[in-house]
């Protein structure tokens, strides 16, 4: 293994992938502010006052940290997705293909792009929360922590629905049908002791569910599941899609014929 | 010698049942300007594509210089550069993001990668365009800035997938000098092509795919050495209305002004205006019916299909 040769080509993919999310901030930069903005007006300052309280704070205090999260998600998600497979669709891929640049390297690239754009929105929309809500920061760490956690899981996950998209609309499938759904029902809006018994039973087989609560615990100190847990779950999704898309890439697989 | 490519019973079948390559043995030595021809689809690409790393093979051996593309996959890439037929590069980028990235990927730093792209950029007449979105570049602009890409890291065997496709003849006339001063420079250079004047004026050795088998892998003046005849096509001063007895029967009148003659490739072109001139007829110009290459090119895969 040629460490230099490592460090030099995860650098230039990291590079490419934030030059290109930046050469295009107006469709990856403007549109979840604009959304989490609706959301923080209309959940937040129309509806919330309706609700009341959740666990103890005020209901837009509650919702941000899962729209933040949320996201987070989405961006990470896309920026992977989109870009690998736009390389695929140019065939760009193949300039990295035919490069003694190691696939694990490829992997990491990609992923830190995701990661940094994913970040970048999630300080750009706390950045816009703080007109609508007090928030407050119970723990740097967990936050902080958390958030690139969480980046990293679901830039691997739009790594994979990459490798395996062969037209457009396959990376928009996994967004729009899994993605979102679970999303909503991870605890965005609401604590999960709300619901009956079995659905709070159901809520723990979505993984998003963990990601959220200790985010929102690094925020307000609240949660329904426990630190240790989330954290385990997430480590435990990112291990397994690392591995994975590692094996695929590995196999040539949806890159090479 | 040191051999630069060395293929041993190379073969591929597609997942759905297509039989590219059939086994197929090569070498091609350091230094050599080695042309690989065939029709379309019979298996250049697809072995460019193994070599490359862009195809998987189904079997065999491929070394590039003395490195295994299996075993010892990063030393062998590192010794590659590839000029694909399609375009390959993110047409949103510009021409020095395109290049510098590949080099990084070889692991050359900016700086190195910036003095270089400079250097390949301006010899390939494509500095003034490269901050320029690529998508903007002509498609001979578009041919030079993947070759300028694939020298980035000063690789010691170059493959040239049919880089002159869709180019005029300037700019082809241009990139066969360019091509020629890097092989003499020590490139080893692979060239496939559909125009077959270029390989002959390009390439010493040559090899000859058809439908996934190797059919001639020799040199180049021993292969011209091979045709018998060669074909001219006059144009007659006077018009003709039948071809005058005495004169050969292989010969053909095409029209009233156009003759075509054979020649045998042993005999001399005097001879061919002797018989002209004792039947009083005065030619104005001349020029070969086709390519000496294609002309054996034609008549080897042609027999293998028979």
């Amino acid at each position: 293994m040629n460490w230099k040769l490592a460090a030099v080509a995860y650098a230039t993919i990291v590079r490419k992938e934030t030059t290109r999310f930046l050469r295009i901030w107006q469709q990856s930069l403007l549109p979840p502010v604009i959304t989490t903005a609706l959301y923080f007006i209309i959940f937040g300052h129309l509806i919330g006052p309706r609700i009341g309280e959740m666990d103890g704070h005020r209901y837009i205090d509650f919702i941000v940290p899962g729209l933040i999260l949320m996201s987070v998600i989405t961006n990470a998600y896309a920026n992977v997705s989109s870009s690998l497979f736009s390389a695929k669709f140019q065939r760009a891929i193949e300039e990295l293909q035919v490069s003694p640049t190691p696939n694990f390297v490829i992997l990491l690239g990609y992923v830190s792009g995701g990661v940094a754009r994913a970040i970048l929105v999630g300080v750009i929309v706390t950045s816009v929360s703080l007109f609508f809500s007090r928030l407050s920061m119970h723990s740097y760490l967990v936050t902080a922590s958390m958030v690139f956690l969480t980046a990293v899981l679901f830039a691997l996950g739009g790594f994979l629905n990459g490798l395996f998209a062969r037209k457009f609309d396959d990376i928009s499938i996994v967004p729009t049908f899994i993605l979102t759904p679970l999303t909503y029902l991870g605890g965005v809006f609401y604590s999960i002791k709300l619901l009956p018994a079995l659905w709070q039973a159901v809520s723990h087989i979505n993984p998003i569910l963990y990601m959220i609560n200790a985010f929102r615990y690094g925020f307000l100190g609240i949660t329904d599941i426990g630190l240790g847990f989330s954290y385990g779950i997430t480590a435990l999704f990112i291990a397994a899609l690392f591995f994975l898309n590692l094996k695929l890439l590995n196999a040539g697989f949806g890159i090479r014929r | 010698m040191t051999v630069a490519l060395s293929i041993t019973d190379l073969q591929k079948t597609y997942p759905n049942g297509l039989v590219a390559l059939r086994g197929i043995d090569l070498q091609v030595e350091e230094g050599d300007f080695f042309a690989l021809l065939g029709k379309n689809g019979a298996g250049k690409s697809t072995a460019i594509g193994i070599i490359s790393s862009l195809v998987n093979k189904s079997g065999g051996k491929v070394r590039v210089f003395d490195a295994d593309i299996d075993r010892d996959f990063a030393r062998a890439k590192s010794y590659l550069g590839v000029v694909p037929q399609e375009f390959n590069f993110s047409i949103f980028e510009t021409p020095m993001q395109i290049v510098c990235n590949q080099a990084g990927y070889y692991g050359i730093g900016r700086k190195l990668a910036e003095e270089r792209a400079g250097h390949y950029l301006r010899q390939l007449g494509l500095w003034e365009k490269r901050e320029q979105m690529a998508q903007t570049l002509s498609g001979g602009m578009k041919r030079r800035l993947m070759i300028a890409r694939a020298l980035m890291h000063e690789p010691r065997l170059l493959i040239l997938d049919e880089p002159t496709a869709g180019v005029d003849i300037e700019i082809r006339r241009s990139m066969w000098n360019y091509l020629t001063a890097i092989n003499q420079s020590g490139t080893t250079i692979i060239l496939t092509t559909h125009y077959l004047e270029e390989a002959e004026s390009l390439c010493r050795n040559i090899a000859i795919i058809d439908r996934g088998r190797l059919v001639e892998n020799t040199g180049m003046r021993e292969l011209l050495g091979k045709l018998q005849t060669d074909a001219y096509v006059l144009d007659l001063a006077e018009p003709l209305r039948e071809l005058p007895r005495g004169l050969p029967s292989s010969w053909e009148l095409t029209g009233p002004n156009v003759l075509e003659a054979d020649v045998p490739a042993t005999g001399s072109l005097d001879a061919l205006f002797e018989k002209l001139a004792g039947h009083n007829i005065k030619v104005r110009s001349m020029r070969n019916k086709t390519n000496r290459l294609e002309q054996l090119f034609l008549d080897m895969v042609e027999e293998e299909g028979a």
